[in-house]
């Protein structure tokens, strides 16, 4: 398992959804989108200036901030060393 | 027949579902806008009759939920409990099933008798889905019927079956039961039993949903309890914590974000059973549009031109309705010129009620207009679109991706209206941020300010006209933003609302949708603006009309004019002194008028302001003027050239008529005319400097909205905040005026 927070992930990159965390009115909304535990997110792209960050959940197009990416926690198995190397770079 | 009680049928889906389509293909145009019983949030509902039973539709505001966290689902959810309809039709996308089916799920937990119509059946089958109705119906327990909206497929077998479950006998209402895990279904059990015995009106709703509700801390629920069965609250409170303490431990999660989990993990079993794949798709076409229009360099231009374009269309489409309206009005007040006898009647009719209604209705094709632009761009699913380009932006202001468009309309470039704009602040879900929104969106350029400035920045900045009215443009966005960001700051803190939004597939909007749209807003508009803003246009042209002059000063007036007269009479035609007599006998009425207005109520208050006003560089005059803006705008012009005793005709007066020249054409001599001849008069005044002008601009452009727009806050904010917008913005405007004209004084720049 690589678990990274959603914000982390750079474009055309693919996860599933491993957790999302806390409660709350945020908590719920994203919940309520669909981003839940063991959906298969991409991400497509950012706005102009870098956030918020638009992605791909399942055939539908969603967009958050990036503080909202935060609590998401993305499992990138499956992706290859280079993509964590990257992430691990822009940190 | 008549006896049978009509079925009250709610109807809900998520936003983007087609709701809209279903609820205009029920109802026809039959549709009622207004405050549905018990509901304070507007509400659309039609009635219609099918197999001789009667059937009222309301259309519940679109959502993803049932929380209580926004006003739509709060209105959703309080319109399902208070008035208790027979049934609710869902409308689900059939694409998206699951995420749609959470929404389904919130009714069934309720209770609530539902039947869920898979609408857009066509895209889910060619998007490669098949869907098994039969395991659908039993997995929810629900009756299911496949249509598509848009062109009217099944709803006959939908109005059949709505029927049927609302004729059910023992319609009752049964809430699904399914399961949260262990844990939280022991919790579910012990607390449920407790309210069950508790002093909580469970007429209304199942103790299993208030039970569910309170476990997830939904406020709206926790103060019913805390208010209704103190009792209650504290014996379930320790069962309560011990669980969320046993969740963060064993799953480091808090205990509403795990419900909500369990709940789409009973939706995606379901999904896998009755929804299988045939094959992939991609919505290609869409997403090929997203890469381009939404391309991190193209997309700030092409929001720019798209904007760009809304101006266009809705000045060059509104043109011909707008002159004809104009035209209409002129004729109605030549009737009453030539028809009615001179007295106060005649000026009340001819200035207060014509100039009222006209005023009105005179926006009215504008607004049109800019509404099918805007809807043809929330219909085309490109207004999300503009939300996500520029949140990053307004965010920091304190605002939300989705005010952009209410700035935009209401000025955002010069020429737009604040009346739009803050009706366009709808799509704004928390109330927090759109307050700010509607607070600020009256200090863009508007149309009805430009007459203004066009004359201020002609008098005194010929040089760099331009120039001075693009920084005027930029300065309302500086305003506003900086505005919007001091109230968020002092007056309405808050946290951003979580800004989670979908980008719906691009569709096509179609003509009707649009059409009914536009008509629906505009006609809203006419209803409400149309009434109190005929009584207040009456109100202040009676404080500009009243008290008039003592009868030693009228007497001395009238045998000024009567002199003048006699002598116009004993000319010859054509002789050469008739035209300066003529000349004369315009510039005694002028004096005159000027003299009412100075002697009139709002005269008497300009002069009581005029301590105050000097220090910003405004006299009397300007205050009369400023008054009369509040009723509309454009007013200021033109009450400023009464007081300074200027006439529109006194410019054209001196070249040879034109009798070619349209009626709107001489309008807009007319007013070119005063621009200009005022502009002259001011730059020659003493009193006024490059400084005073800037002055008065700004505060122009910040002080109280037009009474149309206050109006109109009043109906989407309530009566509370557009007294605080009027008195708010004057002060606002008065202080920076304050800074201005003293600082440049200081500066010596006057």
């Amino acid at each position: 398992m690589k678990l990274i927070s959603m914000r982390q992930m750079a474009k055309r990159q693919r996860g599933v959804v491993s957790r999302v965390r806390g409660g709350g009115e945020l908590g719920i909304r994203i919940r309520e989108m669909g981003l839940v535990p063991g959906a298969t997110v991409e991400i497509v792209g950012r706005a102009p200036l870098k956030d918020p960050v638009h992605i791909k959940l399942y055939d539908n197009n969603l967009t958050l901030r990036n503080n909202e990416a935060d609590h998401i926690l993305v499992d990138l198995a499956g992706d290859g060393e280079k993509d964590q190397a990257e992430v691990e770079a822009h940190e | 027949m008549s006896e049978v009680k009509p079925i009250v049928v709610a109807l809900a889906g998520n936003p983007n579902a087609g709701k809209t389509s279903l609820f205009n293909r029920l109802t026809g145009l039959r549709a009622h806008v207004g405050n549905y019983p018990g509901v304070t949030v507007e509400q659309k509902w039609g009635q219609f009759e099918h197999k001789g039973r009667t059937i009222k539709v309301v259309d519940l505001p679109g959502t993803y939920s049932l929380n209580s966290y926004s006003l739509d689902e709060r209105v959703a959810r309080d319109f399902i409990i208070n008035e208790r309809p027979d049934l609710v039709v869902d409308v689900v996308d059939s694409s998206n099933l699951e995420r749609n089916l959470y929404l389904t799920l919130q009714f069934l937990e309720l209770g609530l008798p539902a039947i869920v119509t898979l609408n857009m059946m066509d895209m889910a089958e060619a998007k490669g889905l098949n869907i098994n109705l039969k395991k659908l119906e039993q997995g929810l327990g629900v009756t299911a019927v496949p249509i598509v909206a848009t062109q009217g497929k099944g709803v006959e077998v939908l109005l059949d079956r709505i029927i049927e479950v609302a004729s059910e006998p023992e319609a009752q209402w049964k809430p699904i039961k399914i399961s949260y895990g262990h844990d939280i279904d022991e919790a579910i059990k012990q607390i449920q039993s407790r309210v069950e015995s508790s002093t909580l009106p469970l007429d209304r709703m199942p103790a299993r949903w208030l039970t569910l509700k309170y476990l997830e801390s939904d406020p709206a629920v926790e103060k019913l309890i805390s208010a209704e069965a103190p009792a209650l609250s504290a014996s379930a409170a320790p069962i309560k914590t011990r669980l969320a303490g046993h969740l963060r431990t064993t799953l480091d999660d808090d205990l509403d974000g795990v419900m909500t989990d369990r709940r789409y993990g009973f939706l995606s079993g379901l999904n896998r059973q009755a929804v299988t794949r045939v094959r992939r798709d991609k919505r290609e076409i869409s997403d090929a549009i997203d890469r381009v229009l939404l391309n991190r360099l193209i997309a700030p231009f092409f929001f720019l031109a798209v904007v760009y374009g809304l101006y266009q269309f809705t000045f060059w489409a509104s043109e011909p309705a707008v002159g004809w309206l104009e035209s209409f009005f002129e004729f109605l007040g030549e009737t009453t010129e030539n028809n009615m006898a001179d007295g106060p009647l005649k000026n009340l009719i001819l200035e207060g009620l014509i100039g009222g209604v006209g005023g009105v209705l005179g926006f009215a094709p504008l607004i049109a207009f800019m509404f099918m632009g805007i809807s043809i761009l929330e219909d085309s699913g490109y207004m999300a679109r503009v939300a996500f380009i520029l949140d990053r932006i307004f965010r920091a202001f304190g605002l939300h991706g989705n005010s952009v468009m209410a700035l935009v309309v209401g000025g955002g470039i010069a020429g737009g209206c604040a009346i739009p704009g803050v009706m366009a602040t709808r799509t704004l879900r928390d109330p927090k941020e759109r307050i700010a929104t509607i607070l600020v969106t009256p200090f863009m350029t508007c149309g009805a300010k430009l007459p203004v400035f066009l004359m201020l920045v002609a008098a005194f900045f010929s040089e760099n006209q331009a120039l001075v009215m693009m920084g005027l443009t930029s300065f309302a966005w500086l305003i506003a933003l900086v505005s919007a960001k001091l109230l968020r700051t002092f007056l309405l803190p808050g946290e951003p609302a979580p800004f989670v939004l979908e980008l719906p597939p691009y569709r096509m909007p179609t003509v009707s949708g649009v059409l009914l749209h536009a008509w629906e807003r505009t006609w809203s508009y006419i209803k409400k603006a149309g009434t109190i803003i005929v009584a207040v246009t009456i109100v202040i042209w009676l404080m500009m009309t009243f008290p008039s002059l003592p009868e030693d000063r009228q007497a001395a007036f009238d045998e000024r004019a009567a002199a003048v007269e006699a002598l116009i009479a004993a000319e010859p035609e054509g002789s050469a002194a008739l035209a300066a007599l003529e000349e004369e006998k315009t510039a005694v009425k002028l004096e005159a008028d000027s003299a009412t207005l100075r002697n009139s109520l709002a005269g008497r208050l300009g002069s009581a302001l005029e301590p105050l006003s000097r220090l910003i560089g405004f006299d009397w005059r300007t205050n009369i003027a400023l008054v009369g803006g509040f009723a509309a705008k454009e007013v200021v012009l033109s009450t400023l050239g009464t007081s300074y005793a200027m006439s529109s005709d006194a410019g054209a007066a001196s070249q040879p008529d034109d009798d070619s020249a349209t009626p709107a054409e001489e309008e807009e001599d007319e007013e070119d005319a005063l621009i200009r001849s005022l502009g002259a008069k001011l730059a020659s005044d003493p009193a006024w400097s490059p400084l005073a002008a800037v002055s008065l601009m700004v505060f122009v452009l910040i002080y109280a909205p037009c009474f149309v727009t206050i109006v109109v806050i009043g109906k989407e904010i309530g009566a509370k905040w557009a007294v605080f917008s009027l008195l708010a913005s004057t002060v606002y405007a008065y202080l920076i005026c304050l800074v201005i004209f003293q600082g440049g004084q200081a500066l010596g720049l006057a």
